[in-house]
C-alpha cells in the first residue's frame, strides 16, 4: 500500500468513524437516561437526512438542516410520550421489541412518504469533485464538515451535561433514578428530553453525512448496528470513549476494503461486534466492575 | 394433562382436514399453496417460541438458520458437482450413494446431491452453526443478546447475498422436488414440490410436519427438561436447584435452529427456489413478532397466530403495508398485551401460579 493510499484510507476511516461515533452517542444518551437501547436510533439519522432533503427547495441549506433537526427532535419526543413514557417498569425484552417495532414503523412510513429513491443533500461547500490538498492527499471539504460537526457536538454535549442545570439533572437521572426523583427531578421529563436530544443528534449526523453516503428509507438499520458496535466497543454509556471507538471501527472498516470485497464490509463490522461481545462485553474502555452494576 | 395434549394435537389434525374439506367444497384450491407455506413458517415460529417463551432467550437471527437450511439444501441439489467429481469429498459422497446423476435442460451431465442427503447436511450444518454461535451468544443477556443475534442474522444475510455460489441477489432457482417417501403399495410417492397436482399432498405433508413438530415441543415442555427450561427465567434459582442453565439454553437454541432449518429446506423444495430476502433481518423480526402476538409461553397461541398471520400476509391481505402491519402488531402487543393475544386472560396465569408452587409470576 502506497503512502498516499494509506492516508486516503485513513481519512475515509475517520469520516465514517465520526458518523458512527455520533450515532453511538445517541445510543448512549438514551441508555444512560433509561437503560434502554433504542433500536430505532438509526431511523432518526435517516429521518434527519430525508427531512432536510425535502425542506431544501423551500429553505436555505442551513435552515433546512436546523428545521430537520428540530422536527426529528419533535418526532423523538412524540415517540417517547406515545410508546415509552406511560409504561411502568417494562422488562428489557419488552423494550427491545417495542423499539424494534418503532424502527419498522418509521422505516415503512419513510418508504411511503419518500419512496425507494436515493436522495442526498448537496455538498455544503463546493461539489463532489471539489478537493483541497493536504500534502499529497486530496480531501473533500465535506469530510471536514463531518469531523467538525462531530467535534462541535462533543464539545456542546460536554458543556451541556457539565454546566447547564438541565444537563446536570439528566446526569443525576442516569446515575441514580430513584435518588434523582427524591431530589425533585422530574425523571419522566428527563427521559423525554433524552429521546429528543438523541433524535436531534442523530438527525444532525444524518444531515452532515447525507452528501457523502446519500440517504434512503432503509439506510438507518445498518448504521444502527454499527453505532451500537461502537457504543459497546467504547463501553455502553461512555460518550468520550465512543468517539475513540468510532474512529477505530471506521479505520478498520476503511482498511478492510483493501483485503476483502466491499460486499463483506458490513459483515466485518458485525463480526467485530460479535467478537467484542464474546470476549469483552463491557467494552475495551469500560471496566468490568461498572459493567456488572448495570443491568443489560 | 397428557390426555389434553393428545386431544389438542388431534384437534390440530382435524383442523387441517376441515381446512382442506372447506377449501375443496368452496373450490378455492389456490389457498392450499399459502396454507402449506404458512405451516412451514409456523414451524419456525413454534421453535422460536419455545426459545423465547420457555428458555427466555430472544433471537433476532432465526431467519439466518432458516436460510442456512434452505440455501444449503437448494445449492446442494442444484449445483453441478460434475467438474469436481475427482475431488475426495465428492468421491466419498458418491461411494455412499448420496449423489444423483441427471441431465440439465440442455442435456449435459448433471451430478447433484440427493435431496435426502442435502436435507440432512443442511439441517446438520444449521445445528452445528447454532451450537458454535450459541455457546458464546447465550452467555449474553438482554440488549447484548438481541444485538448479537441480530448481528449473526445480518452476517448470514450478507454472506448469502455476496456469494456467487448462492446466486447472489437472484438466489437459487429450479430446486428439484424432494421425494420424501417412495411409492408404497397402493400409494404414490410422497414428494415435496410446488406442482399443482400435488397441492393437496403437500398441504398434508406440511401440516403433518407441523403437527409432529408441535407434538415434539409439547412433550419437551411437559418433561423434566421443560421444567428445567421454565426455571431459566430466574437463573440463580435454577442453578441452585441443580439445573445446568447454560446447557439447557444451548439445547433449546439448537433445537429451534433445527426447526427453522427444516422449514427452510422444505420451503426451498416446495417453492422450487430461495432468495436472499428469506435471510433478511426483517424476516427474523417478523418471527419474533409472531411469537410475541401468540404469547411467548403459549405454544398453541404462537402456532395459531404464526400460521394465521403468515397466511394472511402471504395472501397479500396487508398489501404494501405488510411490514408496517407487523411493526404495528409488535408495538401494540408489547404495549397492551405483553402476554400475547391468545389466552391473554390473567385468570389462566393466576391458576398456574396457584397450581405450581414457586412458579413464574
Amino acid at each position: 500500500m502506497s503512502f498516499d493510499l494509506f492516508w486516503q484510507y485513513l481519512f475515509a476511516g475517520i469520516t465514517y468513524g465520526s458518523i458512527y461515533a455520533i450515532v453511538a452517542i445517541g445510543f448512549n444518551i438514551i441508555y444512560n437516561a433509561t437503560g434502554i437501547i433504542n433500536f430505532a436510533q438509526g431511523e432518526f439519522v435517516m429521518l434527519g437526512g430525508m427531512i432536510a432533503v425535502s425542506l431544501l427547495p423551500h429553505l436555505p441549506l442551513g435552515y433546512a438542516i436546523a428545521a430537520a433537526v428540530l422536527i426529528t427532535m419533535g418526532i423523538g419526543a412524540v415517540i417517547e410520550v406515545l410508546f415509552i413514557r406511560w409504561l411502568a417498569s417494562p422488562s428489557v425484552l419488552r423494550m427491545i421489541i417495542i423499539t424494534i417495532g418503532i424502527s419498522i414503523l418509521l422505516r415503512e412510513s419513510a418508504l411511503h412518504i419518500w419512496g425507494e429513491s436515493i436522495r442526498s443533500l448537496p455538498y455544503f461547500y463546493g461539489n463532489e469533485i471539489t478537493t483541497f490538498h493536504l500534502g499529497s492527499v486530496r480531501i473533500s471539504p465535506q469530510v471536514v464538515w463531518v469531523i467538525a460537526a462531530c467535534a462541535v457536538m462533543m464539545a456542546a454535549l460536554s458543556v451541556f451535561f457539565k454546566s447547564t442545570p438541565i444537563g446536570r439533572e439528566m446526569r443525576a437521572c442516569a446515575a441514580n433514578h430513584t435518588a434523582a426523583r427524591l431530589c425533585g427531578i422530574n425523571t419522566r421529563n428527563m427521559v423525554t428530553l433524552s429521546f429528543m436530544l438523541s433524535a436531534g443528534i442523530g438527525a444532525l449526523a444524518g444531515c452532515v453525512m447525507s452528501p457523502i453516503t446519500s440517504t434512503q428509507y432503509d439506510s438507518g438499520s445498518s448504521l444502527a448496528i454499527k453505532g451500537f458496535t461502537v457504543a459497546i466497543l467504547g463501553g455502553l454509556g461512555n460518550s468520550l470513549a465512543a468517539v475513540a471507538a468510532g474512529l477505530l471501527l471506521g479505520t478498520i472498516e476503511a482498511f478492510s476494503v483493501s483485503v476483502v470485497p466491499l460486499a463483506f464490509q458490513d459483515a466485518i463490522a458485525i463480526a467485530i461486534l460479535l467478537l467484542i461481545l464474546f470476549v469483552k462485553p463491557h467494552g475495551i474502555f469500560g471496566s468490568s466492575e461498572t459493567a456488572r452494576l448495570k443491568d443489560f | 394433562m397428557r390426555a389434553r395434549k393428545t386431544l389438542a394435537l388431534a384437534a390440530l389434525c382435524l383442523a387441517a382436514v376441515v381446512l382442506h374439506l372447506l377449501i375443496a367444497a368452496t373450490g378455492t384450491q389456490f389457498y392450499l399453496t399459502q396454507l402449506t407455506m404458512a405451516a412451514y413458517y409456523g414451524l419456525v415460529v413454534i421453535g422460536l417460541g419455545t426459545l423465547m417463551g420457555y428458555a427466555g432467550q430472544i433471537s433476532l437471527g432465526h431467519a439466518g438458520f432458516f436460510a442456512i437450511g434452505g440455501y444449503l439444501a437448494a445449492a446442494l441439489t442444484t449445483r453441478n458437482l460434475q467438474p469436481f467429481q475427482d475431488m475426495p469429498v465428492v468421491r466419498l459422497l458418491d461411494s455412499l450413494g448420496l449423489l444423483a446423476a441427471g441431465q440439465d435442460i440442455s442435456g449435459a451431465a448433471l451430478l447433484t446431491v440427493t435431496p435426502w442427503a442435502a436435507c440432512a447436511l443442511a439441517v446438520t450444518a444449521a445445528a452445528l452453526v447454532a451450537l458454535v454461535i450459541g455457546v458464546p451468544v447465550l452467555k449474553l443477556k438482554g440488549h447484548y443478546l438481541a444485538m448479537a443475534t441480530l448481528g449473526f442474522g445480518t452476517i448470514v444475510y450478507r454472506v448469502f447475498l455476496a456469494s456467487p455460489y448462492f446466486g447472489e441477489a437472484d438466489g437459487i432457482v429450479e430446486v428439484p422436488a424432494f421425494p420424501l417417501l417412495p411409492a408404497l403399495g397402493g400409494f404414490g410417492p410422497v414428494v415435496v414440490s410446488g406442482n399443482a397436482d400435488q397441492r393437496v399432498l403437500n398441504f398434508y405433508v406440511a401440516w403433518g410436519i407441523l403437527v409432529l413438530g408441535a407434538a415434539l415441543l409439547l412433550n419437551l415442555i411437559g418433561s423434566r427438561v421443560g421444567r428445567a427450561l421454565r426455571s431459566l427465567h430466574s437463573p440463580e434459582a435454577a442453578e441452585a436447584s441443580g439445573v445446568a442453565t447454560a446447557r439447557c439454553k444451548l439445547q433449546v437454541f439448537v433445537l429451534s435452529a433445527v426447526y427453522a432449518a427444516v422449514a427452510g429446506v422444505m420451503l426451498a423444495h416446495f417453492n422450487g427456489g430461495i432468495g436472499p430476502s428469506e435471510a433478511s433481518v426483517m424476516k427474523s423480526v417478523r418471527y419474533v413478532a409472531l411469537v410475541a402476538v401468540g404469547g411467548m409461553t403459549n405454544l398453541w397461541g404462537t402456532l395459531i397466530m404464526g400460521v394465521g398471520l403468515t397466511f394472511l400476509s402471504l395472501r397479500g391481505v396487508f398489501g404494501v403495508h405488510d411490514d408496517m402491519v407487523f411493526g404495528a402488531i409488535l408495538i401494540a402487543v408489547m404495549l397492551f398485551a405483553p402476554e400475547g393475544l391468545v389466552c391473554s386472560g390473567s385468570r389462566v396465569k393466576e391458576l398456574v401460579r396457584r397450581l405450581v408452587p414457586g412458579g413464574r409470576p
